[in-house]
C-alpha cells in the first residue's frame, strides 16, 4: 500500500501487526536486568487504626530484600498522592481535600488499601512474606453508601471530617428553577441509582521502577494512558524528582477505560523503591487486587424532577445527586460528578432552567474516578428518565416528547443554562434515522408476537449528548484543572520524506496509529505505510496529556494537523527558493510544491531531502531540517451526541433480560476511519449494556468487604449475551475543531444504558412498573414481577 | 523438575516446580510473552494456547502437564516469515482487535473452535466465545472475523 490514504477511508490497522502475532509489548511482559518483584499486603478490613505493622518476619524470609510500610515513605519524605482538579462549593469554600499516602499511615480506610509493600527476589516469595507481616488492626466500624455516610453518627472516614463530606457543590439558577416548578402543569420525578462499576479493562495493572545511580535517572513503566501527566503528578508532588530525570514509559497497554488516566500509588512506590534499592522494581497486579485498588466508576444517588407544560415542554430541571468518593480523592474524582456532570443536564433538550446539586462523599470503598463516560452517562441517565416518565405520566409518546422539545439543528450554536455552549447537533435528524432503522413502526407486532410466547417485550430509547475532547484550558483552569488540558504533536519528516509523529495522546486499543498515520498522510501527501506514530515515553514525546474524555482525534489531531501547517509552510519557503518563485505563489497540493500556474514543482519527498542536504537552499533565512512541533488548546468543548434504540425481552419466569435489537445513529462529526469509529461504538455501547444488564460493584453494608471481587462475582459482559448491533453515523461536523472532528471513545458508554433501562421499563409497564435501577440482572427483575403481581393481586 | 515437550514446533528442556503455571512458564520462563495474563479466577481466556491440539487456559494448567506433550502459543501462529494464520489474518481485516490484550486468547480458542465446527455459526461462535473476555470490541467484530477466518481456513485445507 504505497499510496496516500486519507480521511474518510478504513484502511486496516497497522498496531494488528504486532498485536495478532502476540508481539506487543505489555508492562508485565518486560523483564529489566537484576529485577525484583513487589507485592502489596492490603487492608482486609474496611476501616481500622494500624496500631502496629511488624515486618520483621517477612523481612527475614527467603528472597525478600525489603518490606516497606507507610511510616518509611513518610520519613523519606514521600508525599501523597495529588488530585489533578479542585472544586468548590456552594458556599466558596475549597473541597476538604485529606492527604492520600501511596501506603496507608495510621488509618486504613477502604479493603484493599495498601499496608506494605514488600520487595523479593520472586514473585511467590514476596507474596509469601507479605503473609508473615503481623499488623494490628483496631477496626473501626465502616460506611460504604452515600445516603449512610451522611447520616449523622455515621463512622467518619477521616477524624477531622465529621460529616464526610467533600464538597457541597451546586450549578445553576436555583430561583429560576423554583419559579418555573411553581408555572408547571406536571412534574415528573424520580429517585434513581447509578450503580458502580468496575471499570476492569483486560490488562491488569503494572508498574516497573528503575533507578540508575550513575546518572540519578529514574524511569517507569505503567500501564498508563498518560505518561506524561504521570511525570508531573508523581515527579513533582510525590517523589520530588525533577522533570528532567524522570522518564515516564506507557507502552503497549490493553485497555484504559479511565481506570489507567490516574496517577497510582503503586508507581510511585516502585519507582521510591527502585531508588532505594538500586536494582528494577517490579509490580503486576492480579485481577483480584485491581478490583480493589483500580479507581471504581460511577456511584450516584439521585432525587431528579422536570417541570413539563401542558403542551409536553420541559420549562425546569431538578438534581440533587449524592456522589461516592470512596475513602481518598482519586486524581480527578471530585471533577467527575460535578464539571463533567452537571453541564450535560440539558441534553438535547431546551430546557430554560436547571438546578443542580452535588454533595461529593467520603465512604469506606476504592476510590471513585472517572470510567468511560465519567458523568455523562449519569446525566444522560438522569434526563433520560425523567423525559421517559413524563412522557408516561402525560400520556404522550416517548419519541413525540423529545422530538418536542429537541433543540432544532437551526439553533445551534446553542447555549444551555448549565455553562456549555453546543456548536453543532442535529438531534433530530439522528432520532428520525435511528428510528426508522430500528423499526420503530413494526415493534408493537413484536410485542404481541412476544406476549404469545409468555415474554415481555419492551422498547426503549435515549439520546444523548456529550462534552468531550478535554478540554479549553482556560474554561478548566477556571472550573478547578490544576493543568492544561491542550495537546502536542511533532511531525517529523526524514530526509528520505518518511514521518514520525510523536504526540501526546496515548494509544491503547483506539487505532490512533491509524487514524493519526492517515491524517499525515492526506495532509503532506506522503504514503501511509511511510508514517508511524510514536507515543507514551516522555523521553521520545515532548510533552502530553495523554488520552481519556475523546479529546485524542479531537485535541491531539487538531494539535497534529497544525503540526503538518508549519511543516507545509517551512517546505513552501524551500520549494519558493528552489523554484525561484515568492512564497506566495507556492502552493501546496497532492504532496507536491508547485509555483501557481506553472508546472514548475518539487515533490515533498525532493523538499524533504533538500532540507537535510541544503545545497540549494535558503540557509541565510532558514534553518535546515524538517520537523516542527504545534500545540493545540481547543476553544470549545466537542458536543457528540445522537439517538440509540433497545429492544429487549423479559422471561417472566426466570427474569432473565435478552437483548433482541440495539440501533445507534451517532453524530461524531468528521469521521477519519469509519472502520475504527464503528469499533469504538461497539465497544462503547457492550459497556454501557454492561451497566444495565450485569455489572455491580457491590460492598457489604456492614464488613465493607467488596462482594464482587472478581469476574466470578462481578459480571462481565459476554460474547453470548450481546445482540448484533446496528449503527449508522448521522454527522454534522463541529464548527470549531480543525477537521471538524467530535471525538467516539464514549458515546456509546453514554447513550446505552438509558436506552436499556428505557426498553426494560417499557416491557414491564403492563404490571404497572414506571423505573428500574441498573443493573437488571434476572434476580433484580423477578424480584419486581413478583412484587408488582403481588401488588396487582392485591388491589 | 524437568519437564521437555514442543513448543510452536521447536523441543524444549526447563526445569520448573511442580506447582508452576504453564501460563508462567510460556511467560516468564521461556519469555513467549504472547499469551497473557487477565485474571486469576480463569474466566478471562486472555491465556489460552494449544496443549496437544486442544485449547486450555494456560493459567489453570500445570506446566508438568505438557511433559511429552506439544504446546502452540500465539506466535506459533504465522509462518516464519510472518505470514500470518488465516484467523490472524481475518481479525486483522475484520477489526478484530482493538488493544490488543484479549487477542491471542481469542485467536487460540477460534482456531479450536473451527477444528471442532468447520463452519460455526453467529451463536455457535458466541456460546464458544464464553470463556474469552474482551473489553474492547463489544465482540461484533470478534465474531465476523471468525466468520471469516473459519471459512479462511476451510479453503486452506
Ligand atoms: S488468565 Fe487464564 S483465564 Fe484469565
Ligand atoms: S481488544 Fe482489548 S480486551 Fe479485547
Amino acid at each position: 500500500m504505497s499510496e496516500v490514504i486519507g480521511i474518510g477511508a478504513s484502511p486496516k490497522r497497522k498496531e494488528d501487526a504486532r498485536f495478532v502475532r502476540g508481539r506487543g509489548t505489555y508492562v508485565a511482559d518486560i523483564k529489566r536486568p537484576d529485577m525484583l518483584v513487589g507485592a502489596f499486603l492490603r487492608s482486609p478490613h474496611a476501616h481500622a487504626y494500624l496500631k502496629s505493622v511488624d515486618v520483621s518476619d517477612a523481612l527475614a524470609a527467603p528472597g525478600v530484600v525489603a518490606v516497606y510500610t507507610g511510616e518509611d515513605l513518610k520519613k523519606d519524605n514521600v508525599g501523597g498522592l495529588p488530585v489533578g482538579w479542585g472544586i468548590s462549593g456552594k458556599d466558596g469554600n475549597p473541597m476538604k481535600e485529606p492527604p492520600h499516602p501511596p501506603i496507608a499511615v495510621g488509618k486504613v480506610r477502604y479493603v484493599g488499601d495498601a499496608v506494605a509493600f514488600v520487595v523479593a527476589e520472586t514473585t511467590d516469595q514476596a507474596e509469601a512474606a507479605a503473609e508473615l507481616i503481623r499488623v494490628d488492626y483496631d477496626v473501626l466500624p465502616a460506611v460504604v453508601g452515600v445516603v449512610d455516610a451522611l447520616r449523622a453518627g455515621a463512622p467518619a472516614v477521616y477524624d477531622d471530617i465529621e460529616d464526610n463530606l467533600c464538597c457541597d457543590w451546586d450549578l445553576g439558577d436555583a430561583a429560576a428553577v423554583e419559579a418555573a416548578f411553581r408555572e408547571a402543569a406536571h412534574v415528573a420525578s424520580v429517585e434513581l441509582v447509578n450503580n458502580r462499576l468496575i471499570g476492569n479493562p483486560l490488562e491488569p495493572r503494572a508498574a516497573i521502577g528503575e533507578y540508575n545511580f550513575a546518572t540519578g535517572q529514574y524511569t517507569l513503566w505503567t500501564t498508563s494512558q498518560f505518561p506524561h501527566v504521570v511525570r508531573l503528578l508523581m515527579g513533582e508532588f510525590v517523589l520530588h524528582i525533577p522533570q528532567h530525570k524522570l522518564r515516564v514509559v506507557a507502552p503497549d497497554v490493553g485497555g484504559g477505560f479511565g481506570v489507567k488516566q490516574f496517577h497510582y500509588a503503586e508507581e510511585a512506590i516502585v519507582t521510591w523503591a527502585a531508588g532505594k534499592l538500586g536494582r528494577p522494581v517490579k509490580w503486576v497486579a492480579r485481577r483480584s487486587e485491581g478490583f480493589i485498588s483500580d479507581a471504581h466508576g460511577r456511584d450516584h444517588v439521585t432525587e431528579a424532577e422536570l417541570a413539563v407544560d401542558e403542551n409536553g415542554k420541559f420549562l425546569a430541571m431538578r438534581v440533587k445527586t449524592l456522589a461516592n468518593m470512596g475513602a481518598y480523592l482519586s486524581t480527578f474524582g471530585p471533577n467527575i460528578p460535578t464539571n463533567l456532570y452537571a453541564p450535560l443536564l440539558s441534553g438535547v433538550y431546551r430546557i430554560p432552567a436547571i438546578y443542580c446539586e452535588v454533595k461529593c462523599v467520603f465512604t469506606n470503598t476504592v476510590p471513585v474516578d472517572a470510567y468511560r463516560g465519567a458523568g455523562r452517562p449519569e446525566a444522560t441517565f438522569v434526563v433520560e428518565r425523567l423525559v421517559d416518565l413524563a412522557a408516561r405520566e402525560m400520556g404522550i409518546d416517548k419519541i413525540d416528547i423529545r422530538r418536542r422539545n429537541m433543540i432544532p439543528k437551526e439553533a445551534y450554536p446553542y447555549q444551555t443554562p448549565v455553562i456549555v455552549e453546543y456548536d453543532s447537533g442535529d438531534p433530530m435528524g439522528c432520532l428520525d434515522r435511528a428510528e426508522e432503522l430500528a423499526d420503530v413502526a413494526g415493534f408493537e407486532a413484536r410485542r404481541a408476537e412476544a406476549a404469545a410466547r409468555g415474554k415481555f417485550r419492551g422498547l426503549g430509547v435515549s439520546t444523548y449528548v456529550e462534552a468531550c475532547g478535554l478540554a479549553p484550558s482556560r474554561l478548566a483552569i477556571g472550573l478547578g484543572a490544576r493543568s492544561g488540558l491542550y495537546e502536542s504533536a511533532t511531525v517529523r519528516v526524514h530526509p528520505s520524506g518518511a514521518v514520525t509523529v510523536l504526540i501526546g495522546t496515548h494509544n491503547h486499543g483506539q487505532g490512533h496509529e491509524t487514524t493519526f498515520a492517515q491524517i499525515v498522510s492526506q495532509q503532506l501527501g506522503v504514503p501511509f505505510q511511510d508514517i508511524d506514530i510514536v507515543f507514551g515515553d516522555t523521553d521520545r514525546v515532548q510533552h502530553g496529556l495523554g488520552t481519556y474524555g475523546s479529546r485524542s482525534l479531537v485535541v491531539g489531531g487538531a494539535a497534529l494537523s497544525r503540526a503538518g501547517d508549519k511543516v507545509i509552510l517551512k517546505g513552501r519557503k524551500i520549494a519558493a527558493h528552489q523554484l525561484e518563485a515568492s512564497v506566495d505563489d507556492i502552493i501546496f497540493e497532492n504532496g507536491e510544491f508547485s509555483v501557481a500556474g506553472t508546472d514548475r514543482k518539487k515533490t515533498f519527498k525532493e523538499i524533504a531531502g533538500s532540507a537535510y542536504v541544503p545545497g540549494n537552499y535558503p540557509l541565510e533565512t532558514l534553518e535546515p531540517g524538517l520537523e516542527e512541533q504545534a500545540y493545540y488548546d481547543p476553544i470549545n468543548f466537542t458536543y457528540p451526541g445522537g439517538a440509540h434504540f433497545a429492544e429487549i425481552e423479559i422471561d417472566p419466569d426466570t427474569g432473565i433480560v435478552t437483548l433482541e435489537r440495539y440501533t445507534a445513529v451517532d453524530d461524531v462529526g468528521t469521521i477519519i476511519n469509519p472502520m475504527i469509529v464503528e469499533g469504538q461504538l461497539h465497544g462503547g455501547i457492550v459497556q454501557g449494556i454492561g451497566q444495565a444488564l450485569f455489572e455491580h460493584g457491590v460492598y457489604d453494608q456492614s464488613s465493607g468487604q467488596l462482594l464482587s471481587g472478581s469476574f466470578m462475582d462481578y459480571c462481565m459482559p459476554r460474547a453470548d449475551n450481546m445482540p448484533q448491533i446496528v449503527l449508522e453515523p448521522h454527522s454534522t461536523p463541529c464548527a470549531h475543531t480543525p477537521m471538524g472532528v467530535k471525538g467516539c471513545g464514549e458515546c456509546g458508554t453514554i447513550g446505552s444504558p438509558a436506552a436499556v433501562m428505557s426498553a426494560v421499563v417499557d416491557a414491564l409497564k403492563p404490571l404497572g412498573v414506571s423505573h428500574v435501577d441498573m443493573p437488571a440482572t434476572p434476580n433484580h427483575i423477578w424480584n419486581i414481577i413478583r412484587n408488582s403481581r403481588a401488588q396487582i393481586a392485591a388491589e | 523438575m524437568e519437564i521437555g515437550f514442543t513448543l510452536n514446533g521447536r523441543h524444549v528442556e526447563v526445569s520448573c516446580k511442580p506447582s508452576t503455571l504453564l501460563s508462567d512458564l510460556i511467560r516468564e520462563q521461556l519469555s513467549l510473552t504472547g499469551t497473557h495474563v487477565g485474571c486469576d479466577t480463569s474466566q478471562c481466556g486472555a491465556c489460552v494456547v494449544h496443549l496437544n491440539g486442544d485449547s486450555v487456559k494456560s493459567c489453570t494448567v500445570l506446566a508438568v502437564a505438557a511433559d511429552d506433550g506439544e504446546v502452540r502459543t500465539v506466535e506459533g501462529l504465522c509462518a516464519v516469515d510472518g505470514t500470518l494464520h488465516p484467523m490472524q489474518q481475518a481479525f486483522h481485516e475484520n477489526h478484530g482487535l482493538q488493544c490488543g490484550f484479549c487477542t491471542p486468547g481469542m485467536l487460540m480458542s477460534a482456531i479450536d473452535l473451527v477444528k471442532h465446527i468447520p463452519d460455526p455459526t453467529e451463536a455457535e461462535i458466541r456460546e464458544w466465545l464464553e470463556g474469552n473476555i474482551c473489553r474492547c470490541t463489544g465482540y461484533q467484530n470478534i465474531v465476523k472475523s471468525i466468520i471469516a477466518g473459519a471459512a479462511a481456513m476451510r479453503t486452506a485445507s
